[in-house]
């Protein structure tokens, strides 16, 4: 009897509703416009000359290699960041607000940057651990930021039943806190993989031969664009089954989250005993290792120098650029994003699922992929954008959606539906509803997840140096011209101001994950 | 309180956009004879910009120049076809020209502007033309390395004596245009051979080479296949001038494969072969004032005849360069299948 009421009520809350769900299909072309530049281009290319490209050892060798690399990066960011996350929002460390703030500053710091630093400072840098080591310590905060927020909000009181029954506190970790920060984890640690598969900066620089590395080189190599883009299909095809794998963390997990954000008790630190200082040093020395490094680098490299950048001037309009471009990317993105993320969280099912992991299909490819198919889009299709700041600000949301989509699918979690429907049960209209519980609900998540963006966008590349508009300089491209000249004294200051500017939103993300807050609490 | 700190964020960033846009409008440089060129650049912008803007002070003629990789700007050209706005390609390397001139975008220039450079630095189809050259040498370090042993030919560095002592930077367009040129002067067979026994060698790969001569100064790897100039390059950098480095360069045997020259050049886009600005562009970049910049600046060899050769290097005339064609370069993609063969790339 109650098998048809439950089905009934399924299927009503799977149909979305149309306007949503045609705008959430439109955002995520945008996204999946670079796959259909590949299918086109690997088509041009002819089966044989594909089946030529991809039938090799050398890309099984290639595809285990990045894999291999993913998996390791992702696994110890997992630990990192939850571990991080753990100790800043569930003790008594010393000075957790601090730690708090270095532990998202990594995502400021490029992988460019980071294993130039690496491979200057310490004799014979290179190879598999190597560009492992410099991918860890700049994308821990992909997990330790999700991970914290949610420590932050989860009902302590689960902790406590359990403590009650008898659990000790490592058990109590393992049974009670970790099933609820599965999602968060498998969110974040999905953002790693696909983010290390992309990765050009630390493993060229460090020669690990991975397949993005290898999709550069055929671009470098006699211009080869054809055989690059064929190459890149296969990061297509990893990023599928990295999604199935994600997919499956998920099914297992369930709902864990108290309705609403009010009346919960904060969470008592955990005592660290005489494991505290040890704790803080820990920190400490991860934070020496992912910001000291590339800082002391850089001013050595500028003391050594005598190169100088241009006048003030440029270098003022230079982060002026980066600034406004990284804005409009970040606007544009976290906009295409809302009613992917909307849709998720309000009529969850296999169309919003659908779409919402197809806007991640394309984020492993190389900005240079992405930077050409927005080039092709742009001659053939919106010329009068070509060459424009509204072409290049599509790029970064074709680039970087799904880091905006986790953020609104976090957020929008959050703010339960049953909360609209109360509001509309006392006589608001759906759009007032909306307006007045739920916008202010999500309203800090989507603006963490445009912190994010902005973030990402600041150091991209490839695709910048693609799609800019003759003659802009960003600090990213200032920076990648001073070096490939050896002009380093001249790069230090926009690496220092590309830090120094990623550092705000950095900051306010962690100030987001809920680390910073609850003055009130010690 | 941060609810409120969040909106703004979201409200400044929106505004943001919106400014963005409304700055983004731009004029059209592509008519001819409007005092105004677009320049596509592979050539690095800290190198050629100061040339550049003596040249618009010069004939106040502005130039729009976007700067990438010669690689990137090459399948950037190729991509845009023929609605590609730039009027003028300026080249890392011949191969870069090669390969945008093989897309049939590229018009064919002026016999006077040939005619400036000797034949062997220029296309055969009159289509780019070259602007300065750089000569491959062996960088080493006097410490680790002393003088008289030094090979003659690059094919001595197969040798057991060289195990694991040789850096090259194989997804360099310099180091493909040499092994183009092993393939050209020696036979397929020969080529594959000598690049195999490289790599068992234990050959050290680099990214680029500036990565290998400062490694190389430093004394961290003896030797290392790169262009003349970037000894130059890190001499200014530290402020001082080549000859205070530890590194030195050495010139291999007279034409022997390892002393090829390659050049940078330039190209000129179909739609703007008879655009009289353009025309001055090229006269100024082959004109004495231009090469002698380039020999004092980017330590290249000058191709134009007058313009003294940079002070650390022997003068090209003294240079003996193996018989390659350039134009052959264009022909990159034996070569690559050569390097990818033999494992000196992912």
């Amino acid at each position: 009897m109650s098998a048809a009421p439950a089905w009934r009520r399924s299927v009503r809350r799977w149909a979305p509703h149309p306007v949503l769900l045609v705008m959430a299909g439109l955002a995520v072309l945008i996204a999946l416009l670079p796959l259909g530049y590949l299918l086109l281009r690997a088509g041009e290319a002819g089966a044989d000359r594909i089946a030529a490209e991809l039938l090799t050892a050398r890309v099984g060798r290639l595809a285990a290699r990045s894999l291999a690399l993913a998996a390791v990066v992702t696994v110890a960011c997992s630990v990192l960041g939850v571990a991080t996350a753990f100790l800043v929002t569930r003790t008594d460390l010393p000075a957790r607000r601090v730690f708090a703030v270095l532990a998202a500053l990594p995502l400021a710091v490029p992988t460019y940057i980071a294993a130039f630093a690496w491979m200057s400072s310490v004799d014979g840098f290179a190879g598999f651990w190597a560009s492992a080591l410099v991918l860890i310590l700049c994308c821990y905060p992909y997990t330790f930021l999700p991970v914290a927020a949610t420590l932050q909000r989860a009902d302590p009181a689960q902790e406590d039943v359990a403590r009650s029954l008898g659990h000790d506190p490592w058990r109590t970790f393992r049974s009670v806190t970790l099933p609820q920060l599965r999602p968060a984890i498998a969110g974040g640690a999905l953002l790693v993989a696909l983010y290390v598969l992309s990765d050009f900066g630390a493993v060229a620089l460090l020669r690990t031969d991975t397949f993005t590395r290898a999709v550069f080189t055929a671009f470098e190599l006699g211009f080869d664009r054809t055989g690059a883009l064929v190459l890149s299909t296969v990061l297509v095809v990893l990023t599928t089954v990295l999604l199935a794998g994600e997919s499956l963390t998920r099914r297992r997990g369930a709902r864990y989250a108290a309705v609403g954000s009010g009346a919960r008790r904060p969470p008592v630190p955990a005592r660290l005993g005489r494991w505290r200082r040890p704790a803080a040093l820990l920190l400490a020395g991860v934070s020496a290792l992912a910001l000291g490094v590339p800082a002391l680098n850089l001013t050595r490299r500028l003391i050594a120098g005598v190169s100088r950048p241009g006048s003030a001037g440029e270098i003022a309009e230079a982060a002026a650029n980066s600034l406004t471009v990284s804005a409009a990317g970040a606007a544009l993105t976290m906009l295409l994003a809302l009613p992917i993320g909307l849709l998720a969280a309000r009529a969850p099912g296999p169309p919003a699922r659908g779409i919402e992991r197809l806007s991640y299909l394309t984020h492993a490819l190389p900005g240079v992929v992405i930077g050409l198919s927005l080039v092709f889009f742009g001659v053939h299709v919106a010329y009068p954008l070509y060459q424009t700041r509204w072409l290049l600000t599509l790029a970064y949301a074709a680039l970087f959606l799904p880091l905006a989509v986790a953020a609104v699918s976090a957020a929008t979690a959050h703010a339960p539906p049953v909360l609209d429907d109360v509001a509309r049960s006392l006589g608001r209209s759906p759009l007032s509803a909306f307006a007045t519980v739920t916008v202010p609900l999500i309203t800090p998540g989507i603006a963490a997840g445009a912190a994010l963006v902005f973030l990402t966008c600041m150091k991209e590349l490839p695709a910048t140096l693609l799609l800019r508009p003759t003659g802009m300089d960003t600090l990213a491209t200032e920076l990648w011209t001073h070096t490939s000249v050896a002009a380093y004294a001249a790069a230090a200051p926009y690496a220092a101001l590309l830090v120094a500017l990623s550092a705000i939103p950095a900051w306010f993300l962690a100030a987001r994950s809920g680390a910073l807050g609850h003055e009130g609490d010690r | 309180m941060r609810q409120f700190r969040a909106r703004s964020v979201v409200a400044v960033a929106l505004c943001a956009a919106v400014l963005t846009g409304a700055a983004a409008c731009g004029g059209d440089a592509s008519e001819p004879n409007n005092q105004k060129i677009l320049l596509y650049s592979g050539r690095n912008e800290a190198l050629v910009k100061p040339l550049f803007e003596k040249f618009t002070e010069k004939t106040g003629i502005e130039l729009e120049v976007r700067y990438g990789t010669t690689a990137q700007m090459a399948a950037q050209l190729a991509e845009e076809g023929d609605r590609t706005p730039a009027e003028v390609f300026l080249s890392q390397d011949a191969g870069g020209l090669g390969a945008v001139n093989k897309k049939g975008v590229l018009a064919t220039l002026p016999a006077e502007v040939l005619s400036k450079v000797p034949e062997a630095y220029r296309a055969k189809d009159g289509n780019w033309v070259g602007v300065t050259a750089r000569s491959r040498v062996l960088v080493y370090n006097p410490g680790l390395v002393k003088a008289e042993e030094l090979p003659r030919s690059v094919f001595d560095l197969t040798a057991p004596r060289w195990k694991g002592k040789v850096a090259i930077a194989p997804t360099n367009g310099s180091f493909q245009a040499f092994v183009t040129g092993v393939r050209v002067q020696h036979g397929e067979e020969k080529a594959k051979e000598y690049f195999a026994a490289l790599k068992a060698n234990d050959v050290q790969i680099r990214e680029n080479n500036i990565a290998i001569v400062e490694e190389v100064d430093a004394g961290k790897v003896p030797v290392g296949l790169v262009n003349h100039y970037y000894l130059g390059e890190i001499a200014r950098e530290r402020g001082t001038s080549p000859d205070k480095l530890n590194a030195r360069l050495h010139f291999f045997a007279a034409g022997d494969s390892g002393a090829m020259v390659n050049v940078s050049g330039i190209g000129v886009l179909r739609r703007s072969a008879d655009d009289p600005d353009v025309r001055r562009l090229l006269d100024y970049l082959l004109g004495s004032e231009a090469q002698t910049w380039f020999a004092a600046n980017t330590y290249e060899y000058p191709l134009v005849g007058g313009a003294p050769a940079p002070a650390y290097v022997p003068p090209l005339a003294d240079l003996k360069v193996p018989p390659i064609d350039l134009n052959d370069l264009e022909t990159l993609e034996a070569s690559i299948e050569l390097i990818k063969s033999t494992g000196l790339t992912p």
